[in-house]
């Protein structure tokens, strides 16, 4: 008789949900602000061993101004080199700014380091609501995901994982020992819609709800999550002198996030009214399509395979479990079978 | 009512890009500047990238709004060098395609905008205006694929501040839902749509045709709405209601939910029954404006054609 292995990992006492770390995706802002308004009126009430929440308004400056960020994207600010290289007298506003969330929830890759930290974005794109994180086998994040699904059915939720190793990865989120960001669209920079903050602070709910849950000892049923892992980026077409694009996303194309597309789908429509089609080979699925932000970055929507991941069952680790696993930082890599 | 007979038109200004980050306006002056468009049969066409500078930065402006620079006072106001940059810039608008209230001044101004408010296609006329209320008219019956409508804001030619008034005739095109800062194909479509029929109305116009009278349905301006805020910080402390979010033109009744503050209470409308528009729109929120309401009015229009000779 086969009995489902139950992967046994540490608490999780110290959570970090931060916003504003692009000045004007607003959710993130207000949903912050609201939850320190919240925090300063309760006391938390605990059964068991109590769980830290932090809440932080991550770039402060750009939130006043309402713009992105000052002098460049914070979001891009938390690789190891970037953390840990020297900061001259004229470093970037954000370069500062990501050393000291380092301090703050970090330091990066330390035992110190914050157990979950959750950022909250927003996108132009139609992509419902996505968890962004790096891994594919973090279980702590899967299992997250799975339980988000079950308890907001009315919006769809998805995982989209970004290959990218611990070293080179470049968000906030990676700042903690597990985390991921919280990405809802569409919604237009600059402006708070109703239903897209109701979504963010239910997912934030949720997301919270489960750490406790899972703190307090209660165990996760395996299963099976489907995963997005990014492949490519497609840019715009351009003008080979001024750079300005020539074209916009297709209308059939456009609000599309998450449809697969096919070789020769419409990929865009010129300015004089051209369809432009999909020249790649394999189908893949498209996200952040028309994200108003990533138009410097020369990306008009990104494109990924979705593939099945099986998740284990789970559980938080005994305090014995607990104290001989402080003596080395174990990465969940060697806990799987 | 009786026909009227009204000088045909010659010239026709587009204009792009008043606002930096509203880029329907911007691609479509590019656009048309790229397929060298300068004539629309007997109308000369001039193309106009308003502010290059907040279209570089992709910015709504860089020192202030300059869509809000062309008032008769502030037109003839001396520069100097602290003069903001769009103020100078409204100066040299004024010279290119005025002086505002001359003979000089370009026949007709049509500024195009984009919204984050779902207004599908709006034009914004200041005053009633037989020419350009053909023009809707023409652009209203011809477009079938997004709701067309008229909003009037009343106000003095001189105390008029948009760029529309320098022109003899003048309008905004205004359409959303788009957000700051990128182009969708679906509303740079609607806009070029727009433009098109203008032009093509300007020709036919010249050429003699009679335009017939009858009604128009105009929206007028009558108040605004600031959102709920903290007496201290003065930050908002609630979004629009999502009874009201993306329901422009739908008449507000009273007890009607209009906002939802962040700890999730609802603030409800009291008072006349009006409609809504302008409803979340990005570029508002330091104007202190959540939404507009607005009295929708029935307008007499007489059929009009070109004076021969």
């Amino acid at each position: 008789m086969e009995v489902e292995e139950v992967v046994r990992l540490p608490r999780l006492s110290r959570v970090a949900v931060c916003g504003g770390t692009h000045g004007n995706e607003l959710s993130g802002v207000y949903l912050v602000r609201e939850l320190l308004k919240e925090q300063k009126k309760e006391e938390e009430e605990e059964e068991g061993e109590p769980m830290s929440v932090v809440m932080v308004l991550s770039n402060p400056r750009a939130t006043l101004q309402c713009h992105r960020y000052v002098d460049t994207d914070l979001n891009r600010c938390f690789t190891h080199a970037i953390l840990n290289g020297p900061l001259s007298d004229t470093a970037p506003y954000e370069m500062i700014r990501s050393q000291e969330l380092n301090a703050m929830l970090g330091p990066k890759g330390s035992p110190g380091a914050t157990d979950f930290v959750c950022d909250l974005h927003n996108t132009t794109a139609n992509m419902g609501l996505c968890l962004i994180a790096y891994s594919d086998r973090d279980w702590i994040c899967l299992h997250i995901f799975k339980y988000l699904q079950r308890q907001m059915p009315d919006i769809p939720v998805r995982y989209i994982h970004f290959d990218i190793s611990h070293k080179e990865s470049y968000s906030l989120d990676s700042v903690g020992k597990h985390g991921f960001a919280i990405e809802i669209g569409p919604q237009p920079h600059g402006v708070v819609r109703s239903n897209v903050y109701t979504a963010m602070k239910l997912g934030v709910q949720h997301m919270l709800d489960w750490i406790r849950f899972f703190n307090s000892g209660a165990s996760f049923e395996g299963g099976v999550a489907e995963v997005f892992t990014m492949v490519k980026h497609i840019d715009y077409p351009r003008d080979k002198e001024t750079r300005h694009i020539t074209a916009a996303i297709h209308p059939q194309l456009q609000d599309r996030d998450f449809c697969l597309l096919h070789p020769d789908d419409p990929l865009f429509q010129t300015f004089s009214g051209e369809t432009l089609r999909y020249k790649g080979t394999e189908p893949l699925y498209p996200f952040f399509i028309n994200e108003c932000a990533y138009y410097e970055k020369n990306i008009a929507l990104s494109l990924a395979r979705k593939k099945f991941v099986t998740i284990p069952a789970i559980q938080v680790q005994t305090d014995q479990e607990q104290q001989a696993n402080e003596q080395g930082f174990t990465s969940e890599e060697e806990e799987e079978e | 009512m009786d026909r009227v007979s009204l000088s045909p038109l010659s010239s026709v200004a587009i204009c792009g890009g008043t606002h930096g980050n509203e880029l329907s306006g911007v691609y479509i002056v590019r656009e048309m500047q790229k397929q060298k468009v300068g004539k629309a049969g007997s109308v000369s066409v001039t193309t106009v990238l308003t502010n290059p500078l907040a279209v570089d930065a992709c910015r709504r402006y860089i020192e202030t709004d300059l869509n809000r620079c062309f008032t008769s006072a502030l037109l003839s106001a001396p520069i100097t060098d602290s003069t903001p940059f769009e103020l100078r810039r409204a100066q040299e608008l004024n010279a290119l395609l005025g002086p505002k209230g001359s003979q000089e001044a370009v026949d007709l101004v049509c500024d195009i905008h984009n919204t984050t408010a779902n207004m599908g296609l709006c034009l914004i006329f200041y005053s009633l205006d037989w020419i350009t209320m053909h023009i809707f008219k023409y652009i209203q019956s011809k477009m079938t694929s997004v709701p067309v409508r008229a909003i009037q804001l009343d106000t003095p030619v001189s105390e008029a501040y948009s760029l529309e008034s320098v022109g003899k005739h003048g309008f905004s095109i205004e359409v959303g839902p788009q957000p700051n800062g990128l182009v969708r194909a679906d509303i740079y479509n609607t806009v070029k749509e727009a433009v098109d029929l203008t032009l093509e109305w300007l020709q036919e116009f010249n050429s003699g045709t009679t335009f017939e009278g009858g009604e128009v349905e105009a929206y007028n301006l009558v108040k605004s709405i600031d959102y709920p805020r903290d007496p201290t910080t003065n930050e908002i402390t609630a979004a629009i209601h999502p009874e009201l979010q993306d329901n422009d033109f739908k008449l507000l009744q009273s007890g009607d939910p209009i906002f939802q503050s962040f700890s999730g209470e609802t603030v409800k409308h009291e008072g006349e029954e009006l409609y809504p528009f302008f409803v979340n729109e990005c570029a508002y929120y330091e104007k202190k404006i959540a939404f507009h309401l607005a009295q929708k009015n029935t307008l007499i229009v007489p059929s009009i054609s070109a004076k021969k000779g």
